[in-house]
C-alpha cells in the first residue's frame, strides 16, 4: 500500500482577496475589538493568566480587554513553521506555508452505512471504517474525529474515537472533540506512548488540538484549558471561528472576518502569553446564515471568499490555518454538493490555506457519506491539478512534434504524446462513457465513489497499532470512566 | 383616531422598531386605551403582517426577531396598566427554556426564544449551562406546560434525556410537553429519549410548540 500523501505545493495560480491594506484595516478593527468590547474567557485558569499580563479582566463577566501592544507583542512569539507528526514518520506534514494538506471533516452525529445505504447514528466502528479508508486515500493527509462515537460513553468519548483512528490509520490525528482539561491530559499520555515519552511530544507532535470559539466573541471555558494543556506539551492548537453573517457577527463580511480574528487572535495570544513559542494555528469556518431560517448554510458566495480572505489573514501573523472547505448543505451527493465543495476548495487552496478540512460531509457536517468523501477527494485532486497551472517551455511548447504531424494530421502517434499523456489528468467519478452505455446502466460517480469506499474498506489493512501500546491506551481510557 | 394609533402600532412593530413601539404604547395608556386592545388590534396586527411576508418570500428572520422585540417591548410598557385594570393577556401557553448543563451554545435557543413570545407564548429563559434540577424547579414554580432544551455538543446532549426522566420521575410527563433541539438533534434522539418533538429551526419550533399545546 502506498504511504503516499497528495498536497498542492509550489502553486502557479494566485489570488489577491485583499489588498495589504485592506488586511491592516482589519487587523486594526480587531484589535479595537478586543481592547474596546472585550472577549469572553470563561475559565478561571484563563483569567488569571490575561491578569497576570495587565489586561483588563472582568471577573463577574468573564471577559477580557486587553491593549493592542500586549495582542502584538504575544503573538510575536508564535512559531511560523512546524510539522505535524504522524505514527509513520514518512507521513508528517511540513506546515511551511508552501503545502496544502486535506482531512477528512469531523464531529458528524449521522452516516450513511456503507453497507445497506440507511442513515443511522453514528458509533464508534463509523470512526474505525472512515479511519481505515482515509488511511489508504493519498489525498487525505490527516484525520479530524470523523463522526461522533455515540455509543461510547461522554466522559471518555473523545479518547475512544482518537485511539481508534491510530488503531486504523498512520496519518497526523488532529481532534476537535477533546474540550476539557481531563481528557486533555489524557490524549496527551496517549500520544505519548507512541512517541516514546512526553518529552518527545514538542518535536514530534502525532496529535493537535483544534478548540472552537464561542462566537460572537467568545470562548468556551473547557477548550481553553484542554488547549493550554496541550500547548504546554508541544502539540498545535487552534481556535477556530464559525462566526456566521446575520446571527454570530454583523450581516457584512469585513465586520464578521473582524469578529471572527478578534476570537481567534485573543485565543492565540492567551495560549502565547501561558507558553511562548507553542506552536499554534489558525482554524475557521465563517459562514452566512440562511436568511429565512437563521442555520447553518455550509456554502454560498460567502463561505467561498471566507476561505479565501482568511489564509491572508493568517499569513498576516505568521501561523498555519486550518480551514474549513467542502463540508456542503447539501442533503446528498448532488449538484449543490458539487458546486459548494468545488468552490470552497478551490478559493482555500489557491490561497494556499495549510490545511482543509471538510471532506465527506452532508447537510453541514452532520451527515457522513462514503460516496461524498471519495468524491471531495477527486474534487480536491482537480484543484491539484489545477494549482499546477501551465508550464510554458520548449518541451511543453512541442514544437518539433507540431511540426513532424504538420496540418491535419493528429498526435495520437507521436513519442511526445506518449511521454505526456499521463500529465493530464484522468477522472474517476466524472462521466465520460457513450449516452448508450449511459442510458443502459444509469449508473453514476456517486455509485463508482461508493464502491470505491467499499473495495477499500474490504481491502485495505492499516499498519497496526503496537499491541503493548494500544494496551496501555486502553488502560489510560478505563482509569477515567465512571465506575 | 384611535384607529390611526393602531396604525401606527403596527407599522412600529413592521419597522421592527422597540422604541417606537413602546412610546405607542404608553401614549395609548395615557388616552385611556385599554391595553389589550392596544395589543390584539395595534401591535398583534403588525406581528401578523411580518409573519405574512415572512410566509412568502419577502421577509427574512431578522425583520422577524426585530418584530417580536418590538412586540415586546409594547407589551412591557403595557403591563403596568394591565396590572391596574387586573386583565391579564390570554397566552398561548407557558414554556421553560434551557441550554443544558455543560453546554454553553445560546444562539438557538435564544432565537426560538424570541420566535415563541411574538407568538403568544410566556417564556422563561434560564440561559446557559443550566442544570437538569434549575429546569425542573422552574417547571414547577410557574406550572409550565412546555419545556424547551438545547445542546450543540453530543457530549452534553445526553442531559435532555436526563430532563425528561427526571420529569417522568415527579409524574408531570403527561402535563409537560418537552420539545428539544441543536445541531446534533435527529429524530433517532428524539424518539431515543421519547422526547415530544424536535425543529431545525426557530420558526419550524413555533409550529411545533403550538401542536403539542394544542394536543395537550
Amino acid at each position: 500500500m502506498s504511504k503516499k500523501i497528495k498536497s498542492i505545493t509550489n502553486p502557479k495560480l494566485r489570488l489577491e482577496i485583499l489588498t495589504p491594506a485592506e488586511v491592516k484595516k482589519i487587523h486594526d478593527a480587531t484589535l479595537w475589538i478586543i481592547e474596546k468590547v472585550g472577549v469572553r474567557f470563561p475559565s478561571k485558569r484563563a483569567l488569571e493568566i490575561w491578569a497576570a499580563h495587565g489586561a483588563e479582566v472582568d471577573t463577574g463577566k468573564m471577559v477580557v480587554r486587553a491593549k493592542a501592544e500586549l495582542i502584538e507583542k504575544a503573538l510575536k512569539s508564535c512559531p511560523p513553521v512546524y510539522p505535524l507528526a504522524a505514527r509513520d514518520p514518512q507521513q508528517d506534514l511540513p506546515l511551511d506555508g508552501n503545502h496544502v494538506f486535506v482531512g477528512t471533516d469531523g464531529c458528524g452525529v449521522e452516516v450513511i452505512d456503507i453497507r445497506s445505504g440507511v442513515r443511522r447514528t453514528s458509533c464508534l466502528q463509523d470512526v474505525a471504517d472512515i479511519s481505515r479508508i482515509a488511511d489508504a486515500t493519498e489525498e487525505v493527509a490527516f484525520h479530524w474525529v470523523p463522526v461522533s462515537a455515540q455509543d461510547m460513553p461522554p466522559e471518555t468519548r473523545g479518547l475512544h474515537e482518537i485511539q481508534t483512528i491510530w488503531k486504523n490509520s498512520t496519518k497526523h490525528v488532529q481532534t476537535e472533540s477533546i474540550y476539557n482539561e481531563r481528557e486533555a491530559q489524557a490524549a496527551i499520555e496517549m500520544a505519548a506512548l507512541i512517541v516514546g515519552g512526553k518529552d518527545k511530544l514538542r518535536k514530534r507532535p502525532v496529535l493537535s488540538l483544534m478548540q472552537c470559539s464561542a462566537p460572537p466573541l467568545g470562548h468556551d471555558g473547557g477548550s481553553l484549558e484542554a488547549a493550554l494543556v496541550a500547548a504546554e506539551y508541544g502539540l498545535p492548537t487552534g481556535f477556530m471561528t464559525m462566526a456566521a453573517n446575520l446571527t454570530t457577527g454583523p450581516a457584512t463580511l469585513a465586520g464578521n472576518l473582524a469578529v471572527g480574528n478578534a476570537e481567534v487572535i485573543a485565543g492565540t495570544a492567551l495560549i502565547q502569553l501561558a507558553f511562548p513559542g507553542a506552536p499554534v494555528f489558525y482554524a475557521a469556518a465563517q459562514t452566512a446564515s440562511d436568511l429565512r431560517s437563521g442555520a447553518y448554510t455550509g456554502g454560498g458566495p460567502e463561505d467561498f471568499l471566507y476561505g479565501a480572505a482568511t489564509n491572508v489573514l493568517a499569513d498576516f501573523y505568521n501561523i498555519p490555518l486550518s480551514m474549513g472547505s467542502f463540508a456542503t448543505g447539501a442533503k446528498e451527493p448532488n449538484w449543490q454538493a458539487g458546486v459548494d465543495n468545488s468552490l470552497s476548495t478551490f478559493m482555500a487552496s489557491v490561497v494556499m490555506s495549510d490545511m482543509l478540512l471538510g471532506i465527506g460531509f452532508l447537510h453541514g457536517s452532520r451527515i457522513w457519506s462514503y460516496a461524498e468523501m471519495m468524491m471531495d477527494c477527486e474534487i480536491f485532486s482537480i484543484i491539484h491539478k489545477m494549482m499546477q497551472g501551465i508550464a510554458v517551455d520548449e518541451e511543453s511548447l512541442a514544437l518539433d512534434t507540431i511540426a513532424a504531424v504538420g496540418p491535419g494530421g493528429n498526435f495520437l502517434s507521436q513519442k511526445h504524446t506518449l511521454k505526456h499523456m499521463r500529465d493530464l489528468f484522468l477522472p474517476q467519478f466524472m462521466d465520460r462513457r457513450p449516452y448508450s452505455e449511459w442510458e443502459t446502466k444509469k449508473d453514476d460517480g456517486r455509485d463508482w465513489a461508493l464502491a470505491k469506499a467499499r473495495k477499500t474498506l474490504e481491502t485495505h489493512q492499516p499498519e497496526p497499532l503496537d499491541s503493548q501500546i494500544n494496551a496501555e491506551m486502553a488502560k489510560i481510557i478505563t482509569s477515567l470512566e465512571k465506575k | 383616531m384611535t384607529e390611526e394609533l393602531f396604525k401606527k402600532m403596527a407599522q412600529s412593530v413592521l419597522d421592527g422598531d422597540s422604541d417606537a413601539a413602546a412610546a405607542l404604547a404608553k401614549q395609548a395608556v395615557e388616552s385611556g386605551i385599554d391595553p389589550l386592545e392596544a395589543i390584539n388590534n395595534g401591535f398583534v396586527a403588525g406581528v401578523n403582517k411580518v409573519g405574512e411576508n415572512f410566509a412568502c418570500g419577502d421577509a427574512f428572520l431578522p425583520e422577524l426577531v426585530m418584530a417580536g422585540e418590538a412586540m415586546k417591548a409594547a407589551v412591557a410598557a403595557l403591563e403596568p396598566e394591565m396590572k391596574k385594570r387586573g386583565t391579564q393577556r390570554k397566552m398561548l401557553g407557558k414554556v421553560v427554556l434551557a441550554t443544558v448543563e455543560g453546554d454553553i451554545h445560546e444562539i438557538g435557543k435564544s432565537l426560538v426564544g424570541t420566535m415563541l413570545s411574538a407568538s403568544g407564548f410566556e417564556v422563561f429563559d434560564l440561559g446557559v449551562d443550566v442544570p437538569a434540577a434549575k429546569i425542573i424547579a422552574k417547571v414547577q414554580e410557574v406550572d409550565a406546560n412546555l419545556v424547551g432544551l438545547s445542546a450543540l455538543l453530543t457530549t452534553t446532549m445526553v442531559k435532555q434525556k436526563e430532563v425528561i426522566d427526571e420529569l417522568d420521575k415527579l409524574g408531570l410527563r403527561k402535563k409537560v410537553k418537552v420539545m428539544v433541539g441543536g445541531a446534533p438533534v435527529t429524530r433517532d434522539w428524539v424518539q431515543k429519549i421519547e422526547a415530544d418533538g424536535t425543529s431545525e429551526d426557530a420558526i419550524g419550533a413555533v409550529g411545533l410548540a403550538k401542536q403539542l399545546v394544542d394536543a395537550a
